[in-house]
């Protein structure tokens, strides 16, 4: 693993003298460069184990890529490689990962404020906030998860706010967000508890109030609604952001994604699920062993927390095995990176399944929360998750065990073309 | 009087230790790592009267009579871990009052009780360097614990040859220590922090001059000072500097300021150490560095690497690691010597960075730190290897008494988490919790 400073290819041409002349070749040098690597490359990835979350591992298993999409995939035996195929090799092979949770892309590595997009603290809801408006896709977070695996990321506005905006589902490849994007809008990210509370005498400063705020607004969102939905053409009353995201929340068209820690803070969450009809994710949820009757009753799927979180404040009671506890409940489950204040600036969801993995949940479940079961939770399973025909080709590559701390990510794929070939 | 209570507070301490000792206990069957020597499959550790009594192959090692026989097979035994840099106990250095507070001891504000140093036994570390934090030029005097069961620190704390209470001297440089636009007292730039220490070490050099000059004459002796006596110990080589220090500039420097004081130092840290790492061996400086997953955070950590144990071991330099506690878990600190192999670190070298080299950088390199006859019996037993993922550390051991028992229901709590095992303690982050405008920007 190196740890050189992100630089961008283009930046290198930048020679003042000779900028003319490159700059007229970089189209063609580009093409020339690029082509066996484009979307349409042909790859074989072979792998002594094939974990394809869509049944028993494959030993000696095959898949084949073309056209950013998994074309076939069976054990070496019935899988022939046809010719022109590129063959990458690998001791075990996994789905690309998804990290459920995370602030990275609107919260970069240098920690400054002009990095730092995934809290806005002018009003304490502000559903009306759109995560594309704020991603770098370039950021050199995004490039350092990839290198561990990780595809696909649920990232967008973080906790901290009451209502503090949407959220997205990226892959994390591509240089604008428009191409990594596979949900624009994928949530609304709520926090309740300590951290939702606005600073000073500003309103919320209580967990009574929050829920209180909460209920007004969707009150009014559903009154907007209604009064929008009743009006003749040319008579609408005038377009409302925040309420018609708020109204699309109480259609069930988008999840609550309620970032919250303590018992009676989950349950007063599942109460205003259930007094308005909402489709909620619950995420952290510290505490979530103390009432995961309750979570079960609502079914309420849960981002749980980093496996590895420091404990303390609202989260002093977290535990290494509430993804097992819920797991074992039947509460669907997947796993986060979370949000990092400070050192390290991002966690790697590869470290924390792992833990999870020596903390209560089988091999198979813990990876399943870093895959398919994190997609079916995110609603993009149709596309990534599984090693299965006609997914997008998002392969991890391990040389061991990939929750063995010293077994190392050897390639990884995303939409077929193979983004990075570092050991790391 | 005050000598005469810690001598029988020490004395009682023993006792018991004693009295709970009397038995020599003997592990067999264990795969056995002392650091000092290969592994040892089928190995046998006896411990008797808080010390290391035998270690080796079952072979090799005679079992006294009367002994209690515990079977270890299928685990592994290794050291007690060495943490060089912590902030368990909840403790606090210098205030914001001035740069450099040399007078200021962690020993006054640390809370043994608290469960951060249940969590570091559950992660099998039994040497600590506690310290005051970052946002200081010099933010104290460090403490050196042995993390025994106690409701007092003194019950934990370690006598230096002097009989006094070991532990060093805080110091950082780069951007933690910086107040940027300051008028003062607080250095606004990385050349007036460097300026503040030359100035107040080339006082403690006076300062030790007079008091060598009076020559044990009470009547010569300047008036006591206590901040320019700790930097004078420091002076003299009896307490190390910890130095806090990040980009490859800042550490040179603070491999300067020791060079040009003779102060013994530690770099902590050393988050760009891959890049000057033969520089850092060329000066014999040691150097405990922290595992962090990704880069940034903030601007001096932008290019931290875990490559940095490697590049250390290969240019010859002793290499330590550390928790930083909060920053990362002390649960999981045998986690950071795997990361270290898994970028390039020899096994070797990454287990003797979790003991023996830390154990060195604190002075205790004859007590702690191997699994060798006559050292203290600070140990841990693991369910597999040290470096897997899957392994629990089972018991810590220190000084021959069994201070944490993942069997234990209530120590299992504090290892796994869960409800009570945290009561509520602040989140702080050791690293800038004193540095104001660093803050989480």
């Amino acid at each position: 693993m190196t740890c050189r400073r992100f630089q961008s290819p283009r930046l290198k041409f930048e020679i003042p003298n000779l900028r003319f002349q490159i700059s007229n070749l970089i189209p063609a040098l580009v093409l020339f460069v690029l082509a066996p690597l484009s979307a349409s490359a042909q790859i074989a990835v072979r792998g002594e184990t094939v974990h394809t979350m869509a049944g028993a591992p494959l030993r000696d298993g095959v898949v084949l890529v073309r056209g950013g999409k998994i074309e076939r995939v069976g054990p070496a035996s019935s899988v022939q490689v046809p010719a022109g195929y590129r063959v990458v090799t690998a001791r075990v092979v996994t789905p690309g990962l998804i990290d459920a949770h995370t602030v990275v892309g609107l919260s970069g590595y240098l920690n400054q404020p002009h990095d730092q997009m995934q809290i806005e603290r002018s009003a304490a809801i502000q559903p009306e906030l759109r995560a594309i408006d704020a991603y770098d896709a370039r950021e050199k977070l995004v490039e350092w998860l990839r290198g561990y695996g990780i595809t696909t990321i649920h990232t967008g506005h973080g906790p901290g706010a009451l209502v503090s905006g949407q959220t997205m589902i990226v892959k994390t490849a591509g240089d604008e967000v428009d191409e990594a994007v596979v949900i624009p809008v994928a949530m609304v990210a709520a926090t309740l508890g300590d951290a939702g509370l606005a600073e000073g005498s500003r309103a919320p400063g209580t967990h009574s109030k929050m829920i209180a705020m909460l209920r007004a607004e969707f009150l009014k969102a559903q009154e907007y609604d209604r009064r929008q939905q009743a009006a003749k053409e040319g008579e609408r009353p005038a377009r409302d952001l925040r309420a018609e995201m708020l109204a699309r929340v109480l259609k069930r068209e988008l999840p609550l994604l309620v970032t919250v820690h303590r018992a009676r803070n989950i349950v007063a969450a599942l109460r205003l699920a259930k007094e308005f009809n909402l489709r909620m994710v619950l995420d952290g949820a510290s505490e979530a062993y103390l009432v995961t009757e309750q979570i079960k009753a609502a079914g309420v799927p849960v981002v749980v927390h980093p496996t590895m979180a420091r404990a303390g404040g609202e989260t002093e009671n977290l535990s290494m095995e509430t993804a097992s506890v819920l797991r074992k409940a039947g509460v669907r489950v997947a796993l986060q990176s979370g949000q990092e204040p400070y050192v390290p600036k991002t966690r790697v969801v590869l470290f924390e399944a792992a833990a999870a993995a020596s903390n209560g949940l089988s091999f198979d479940e813990a990876l399943s929360a870093v895959t398919i079961e994190a997609a079916r939770l995110l609603g993009v399973e149709a596309r990534v998750g599984s090693i299965e025909a006609g997914k997008d080709a998002d392969l991890a590559l391990f040389d061991g065990d990939p929750f063995e701390y010293t077994t190392h990510v050897t390639g990884v794929l995303v939409n077929g073309r193979l983004v990075s070939e570092e050991r790391r | 009087m005050r000598k005469l209570f810690a001598l029988l507070f020490t004395l009682c301490c023993a006792c018991s230790l004693a009295r709970a000792q009397e038995r020599p206990v003997a592990f067999t069957g264990a795969t056995l790592i002392p650091v000092s020597g290969p592994e040892v499959r089928d190995g046998v550790l006896v411990v008797h009267r808080g010390k290391i009594v035998a270690a080796g192959a079952r072979s090799a090692v005679r079992i006294p009579q009367g002994a209690e026989v515990v079977d270890a097979s299928g685990k592994v035994i290794m050291p007690g871990l060495v943490d060089t840099h912590s902030h368990i106990g909840g403790g606090s250095g210098g205030d914001s009052s001035a740069p450099m507070q040399p007078d200021v001891r962690i020993l006054d504000s640390i809370d043994v009780r608290d469960a951060s140093l249940m969590r570091a036994r559950a992660g099998g570390i039994t040497t600590v360097n506690v310290m005051p934090g970052s946002g200081l030029v010099l933010s104290g005097q460090t403490l050196y614990l042995k993390l025994r069961r106690g409701g007092v620190v003194d019950e934990l704390t370690l006598r230096d040859a002097r009989g006094e209470i070991a532990g060093g001297i805080k110091m950082a440089n780069g951007t933690n220590p910086l107040r940027p636009g300051s008028t003062g007292p607080h250095p606004g730039t990385r050349s007036k922090a460097a300026s503040l220490v030359r100035e107040q070490f080339t006082r403690a050099q006076e300062y030790r001059e007079k008091v060598r000059r009076a020559g044990g004459d009470r009547a010569k002796l300047p008036p006591r000072d206590l901040a320019l006596e700790a930097l004078a110990e420091a002076l003299d080589g009896r307490r190390t500097v910890h130095f806090h220090t990040h980009r490859h500039d800042d550490i040179l420097t603070a491999v300067r300021l020791s060079k040009e004081f003779g102060f013994r130092v530690v770099l902590h840290h050393v988050s760009e150490a891959w890049k000057v790492a033969d520089e850092i061996a060329r000066a014999r400086v040691p150097s405990s560095i922290i595992m962090i997953e990704a880069p940034g955070g903030k601007l001096e950590a932008m290019d931290v690497s875990l490559t940095n144990g490697a590049a250390l071991e290969r240019a010859g330099a002793l290499t330590g690691l550390h928790t930083d506690d909060y920053i990362t878990d002390s649960r999981l600190f045998l986690r950071s010597a795997a990361l270290a192999v898994r970028a390039g670190m020899t096994r070797e070298g990454a287990l003797r960075a979790l003991t023996i080299a830390g154990a060195e950088m604190l002075d205790m390199k004859d007590r702690v730190g191997s699994l060798e006859t006559g050292k203290d019996a600070d140990f841990v037993i693991l369910s597999g290897d040290p470096l897997s993922t899957y392994t629990k550390v089972l018991e810590t051991w220190v000084e021959g008494a069994r201070v944490f028992d993942r069997a234990n229901p209530q120590d299992r709590l504090y290892a796994v988490g869960g409800f009570g095992a945290g009561r509520d303690q602040k989140l702080h982050y050791g690293c800038y919790e004193d540095a104001e405008g660093e803050g989480s920007r």
